[in-house]
């Protein structure tokens, strides 16, 4: 398949290895779209690089949104989709973080699009993004019980 | 429970006034808690999640298939928008090729959804501002658009057109013609409508210098679309990462330097003559002949001739419907740009018959959450020109 015959470094995985391999944890490419997974105490450090690194100069933050893959741990990924305006190049961005008390520092300083993503992400998902603003709930009302996106929410919802 | 507006340190008259989620000029089920000082606006906090459905949650309870009548149901102005970022994110992960013709049936359709949308935009936005008659033009000349997708699909919003792997039917006879009867008229429309605005006294009034939001606030807060060209950035999905074979067809990025209201006007305006451009340039390169739908066994259902006579067609045919089938595990993103912005289909799948995550990036979503940054210091009349100009869609906001 294709991404077994890739074989060069993605040029965006390259600089950010270049500037700190350590932030790294996994870097894949599937159907041509690359995918960096770092260390969740990591994120504001990479997110800022991110932004403002000349070469990278991810400006606009398209999505930010979880998956739950529970039962197995670490149970949530916390997932950014970027662009950058100038050098149109994306990149998708994965951090983990456990099932008890999830967490992961916000991102709102570097992108301030992401303050509704967030509140998103804590309304569906219950994961909470340290340093947000405004951490409250958005499409549920406020006074709703439990996190409908997570897997053990049943579908039909609780009755 | 109601949301309450902290009041600003000094302002000692202040007065909290919500804008909806009940008023004509929302656009749905929008409501927005405005802290005013006399009648100008200190604060704007835009309340969402009336209309939330669980969209994403039902997807993954339903197979890759069934999945896409849900999308229909998000921005219901433009379904076959949604139609396409879903229906192209799971092609990505599938790994199949769409034959050309259904690709630019794709690109034809779905340009006159953004006609269509833009339409109903500069008719509902008209009305806001207090011109009614070209809401009734702009609603004639959509009708005229949806008696087009009723034709090719059977539906006049929900179509649920576009399958995996290219179309759900063959288009019928005649349906180009129909196509071409109103292309050919709709220069003539559109010139009506800049007739009765463009140099408007009132219209120029209510929307030059209104709503302002610079480049970099725009790229900052993520706004897309018509919202982020009339700022000035080219940014537009269907050039900077083509898909569909858009990089077939030949037109410009409508873009303005202004960023009010106004702007926005003419931006859309000027979309709407280069999705025409984009429509006849499809309708003269479609192969007349050829497939609608990608071979792919038992991921595609077969012709129904095929099912008839051969066993292999007839075992496919009876697992599709029954368990769906199964991608490979992975995740894809795909962008679209649709009427609204840039949107977006995030799919994860986990190697089962139904999506493990779908996600939509709702361009109205991250468009609105720049409101406070368009009407924070202007009167509470420049909110409806303000939220009007954003063009949301509170089906897709909330999902």
């Amino acid at each position: 398949m294709a991404e077994a015959v890739e074989t060069q470094v993605h040029p965006v995985a390259a600089r950010l290895a270049a500037w700190d391999p350590s932030v790294i944890s996994r870097t894949e490419t599937f159907r041509g779209e690359l995918t960096i997974t770092i260390p969740r105490e990591q994120v504001p450090r990479v997110a800022g690089f991110l932004r403002h690194d000349p070469e990278l100069d991810f400006d606009f933050l398209s999505d930010l949104t979880a998956t739950d893959h529970f039962p197995s741990e670490p149970r949530f990924a916390v997932v950014y989709h970027m662009v950058s305006m100038r050098h149109r190049h994306t990149l998708r961005l994965r951090t983990w973080t456990p099932g008890m008390n999830p967490t992961v520092p916000s991102v709102t300083n570097v992108w301030p699009t992401a303050n509704w993503h967030e509140r998103e992400a804590f309304d569906l998902f219950g994961i909470r993004f340290e340093g947000h603003p405004d951490l409250t709930r958005i499409l549920l009302p406020q006074d709703w019980e439990g996190h409908p996106l997570r897997k053990d929410y049943p579908t039909e919802g609780h009755r | 429970m109601p949301t309450t507006v902290e009041t600003a340190a000094g302002a000692a008259e202040a007065m909290v006034l919500n804008m909806g989620p009940q008023h004509p000029s929302t656009h749905g089920v929008l409501r927005v808690a405005l802290e005013l000082d006399g009648e100008t606006v200190v604060k704007a906090k835009p309340d969402i999640g009336y209309l939330h459905t669980g969209i994403e949650k039902s997807c993954e309870a339903k197979t890759y298939s069934q999945a896409i009548t849900l999308t229909d149901r998000m921005d219901y102005l433009c379904p076959l928008s949604n139609n396409l970022s879903y229906c192209l994110a799971v092609e990505k992960l599938l790994g199949l090729e769409v034959p050309k013709r259904a690709q630019y049936v794709r690109v034809l359709l779905t340009e006159l959804t953004r006609i269509a949308s833009h339409l109903v935009w500069l008719g509902t936005h008209a009305i806001d501002l207090g011109a009614m008659s070209v809401f009734l033009y702009c609603f004639r000349e959509r009708e005229d658009i949806l008696k087009i997708f009723e034709m090719v699909s059977g539906q006049r919003m929900m179509t649920s057109y576009f399958r995996i792997g290219g179309l759900s039917l063959e288009p019928p006879a005649g349906w180009l013609e129909r196509v071409s009867t109103f292309v050919e008229a709709f220069p003539g429309h559109l010139a009506e409508y800049e007739a009765l605005l463009t140099e408007n006294r009132i219209w120029r009034i209510r929307t030059v210098g209104v709503g302002v939001i610079s480049p970099e606030d725009a790229v900052a807060w993520g706004v897309s679309g018509p919202m982020l060209r009339a700022a000035g950035v080219a940014y537009d999905v269907r050039k900077a990462f083509p898909y569909s074979s858009y990089e077939d067809f030949d037109f410009q990025i409508a873009t303005r330097t202004e960023s009010d209201c106004y702007a926005r006007y003419l931006v859309r305006l000027e979309e709407m003559r280069q999705s025409l451009a984009i429509v006849k340039q499809a309708m003269a390169k479609m192969p007349a002949e050829g497939a609608i739908r990608t071979e792919a066994p038992g991921i595609i259902p077969p012709s129904r001739e095929k099912m008839k006579t051969e066993m292999e067609a007839l075992i496919y045919h009876f697992k599709i419907f029954t368990e769906g089938f199964s991608p490979p595990a992975g995740e894809v993103y795909q962008r679209i740009e649709s009427p609204r912005g840039e949107m977006c289909c995030y799919l994860a799948s986990d190697g089962s018959p139904k999506p493990f995550r779908v996600k939509f990036r709702a361009p109205s979503f991250v468009n609105l959450q720049a409101l406070p940054l368009l009407c924070v210091g202007r009167l509470v009349a420049d909110v409806v020109a303000c939220i009007g100009t954003l063009d949301i869609v509170l089906g897709e906001i909330d999902r």
